[in-house]
């Protein structure tokens, strides 16, 4: 089965394992992952105000590419799936904003001389954006993911951390409960995991402040780091390339602001999937963690 | 702080642009702190939350657009999310810094040049782009 695939950026630089990983995992559980053979960046972060149609142009036409190869579009970065999820959602149920954004669309096609063939295609929001996860969850099926798991990973002490962008706003996100989600929690128990449930898990974790405020950003991602180790958590997993990043990457600052403070390892979900599913550990790609999670991986077993 | 009070600066028209900006109603905000509560960066902020809607609702604007609170906001949406009337206070964020920078009162807070070559060469690309959306404009 092939499914349109919108990596994103940073999926393509910084976060290469992420995506490597993810199309393994993929694959083994007999989806195809099919790249847009066009897109752009998102824009990264949806607009707040009311007024803009240029600042979701973006993810609009990302989003046309996708209608021309399917029905779906899977993306796995948690801002790419807030921004692009939010942008279709304007396209449906916004008329005006809808009709701007396909004026633009249209003068795109023209000026790349494709005016015959897509000018009365107008992009209406008919495009069902998924997560990866959800593309598990409701694509695959949980059912069907547990006969595919060939290692099992009890043992492994697992905190999953959603951080903002996959769950709010949970009206138009329609992801899991703000406050309390489980999805991440049920995934994981299909792989066999050992969920470590811990206070911060949907608390934000700095986000784009690195970039002009680092201190205040690895003050948040310290309370999440250190709520998850508190809870004896051997990992934490996540989906966004920039909360693993914070969390992981700023563990080099935490370590010099508080005393005896312990590591711990931050991985993608798809890293540790393809742990489950047997794919090679060259695929799933431990290289780009500061943090290395193979001596924890290791010790239990799994490596 | 002391603050004049005028029924010109409440129905002044930079209010009720903040309001059409944002989509949100000032007026709706109770006061009851939950936004300030929740907010992952409160203790950073000059003016919390809660604080800025009071002031915003008071008519002083400019003690709102002078705030560090502004630049600071992580878009986390978890005052948003956590409002029992409703009103997304990261909107009202959203709207208050599009007008500094729209209307260039203030040098951005994250500028293309000075994002250091260590955050371009080992930030995540996303991260950049938003922290210069957000806070360059
Ligand atoms: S949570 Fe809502 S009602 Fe309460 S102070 Fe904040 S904006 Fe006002
Ligand atoms: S969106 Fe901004 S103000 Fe609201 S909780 Fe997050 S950081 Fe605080």
């Amino acid at each position: 089965m092939k499914i349109p695939y919108y990596p994103g950026c940073t999926l393509h630089e910084r976060a290469r394992d992420f995506d490597v990983s993810a199309r393994e995992c993929a694959k083994a559980l007999g989806v195809e992952l099919e790249e847009l053979p066009i897109w752009t960046c998102c824009g990264a972060v949806f607009p707040l105000v009311t007024d803009s149609v240029m600042d979701i142009l973006a993810g609009v036409r990302n989003l046309e590419y996708a209608s021309r190869i399917g029905d779906k579009l899977v993306t796995l970065c948690s801002f790419c799936y807030n921004v692009l999820k939010r942008t279709n959602r304007v396209m449906r149920d916004d008329l005006e904003k809808r009709e701007k954004a396909n004026l633009f669309l249209r003068a795109d096609t023209a000026a790349r001389e494709e005016v015959e063939s897509y000018t009365k295609t107008d992009y209406t929001g008919q495009v069902e954006v998924l997560h990866y996860i959800e593309m598990l969850r409701d694509v695959v099926g949980f059912d069907e993911l547990r006969k595919k798991v060939e290692n099992g990973l009890g043992g492994l002490n697992v905190a999953p951390y959603y951080g903002c962008m996959l769950l709010r706003p949970k009206k138009e996100m329609e992801f899991d409960d703000p406050e309390q989600p489980t999805v991440f929690e049920d995934l994981l128990a299909t792989l066999g995991c050992d969920i470590v449930d811990f206070p911060m898990k949907t608390e934000c974790c700095g986000g784009f402040q690195i970039v002009n405020d680092e201190e205040l950003a690895v003050m948040c991602s310290q309370n999440v780091v250190s709520s998850a180790i508190k809870r004896n958590a051997d990992v934490i997993v996540t989906t966004c390339p920039l909360c693993r990043y914070n969390l992981d990457k700023k563990q080099e600052e935490m370590i010099e602001r508080v005393r005896g403070f312990r590591r711990i390892p931050v991985i993608y979900f798809t890293q540790l999937l393809g742990l489950a599913l047997g794919i090679d550990e060259e695929h799933i790609d431990f290289s780009d963690n500061y943090v290395d999670p193979r001596p924890v991986l290791a010790e239990k077993s799994l490596l | 702080m002391r603050l004049k009070l005028t029924r010109d600066l409440i129905r002044d028209e930079l209010i009720t642009r903040v309001q059409d900006l944002s989509g949100q109603s000032l007026l709706q905000c109770y006061q009851c702190g939950k936004c300030s509560a929740g907010c992952p960066v409160v203790h950073e902020m000059d003016i919390v939350p809660s604080e800025v809607i009071r002031l915003l609702q008071l008519g002083q604007l400019d003690e709102a657009l002078d705030s560090k609170t502004i630049w600071i906001c992580a878009s986390c949406l978890q005052c948003a999310s956590r409002c029992p009337k409703g009103v997304e206070f990261s909107s009202i964020c959203d709207a208050l810094r599009q007008i500094v920078l729209r209307k260039r009162m203030a040098t951005p807070r994250v500028d293309a040049d000075d994002v250091s070559a260590i955050m371009v060469s080992d930030a995540p690309q996303m991260g950049v782009v938003g922290a210069l959306r957000k806070l360059n404009g």
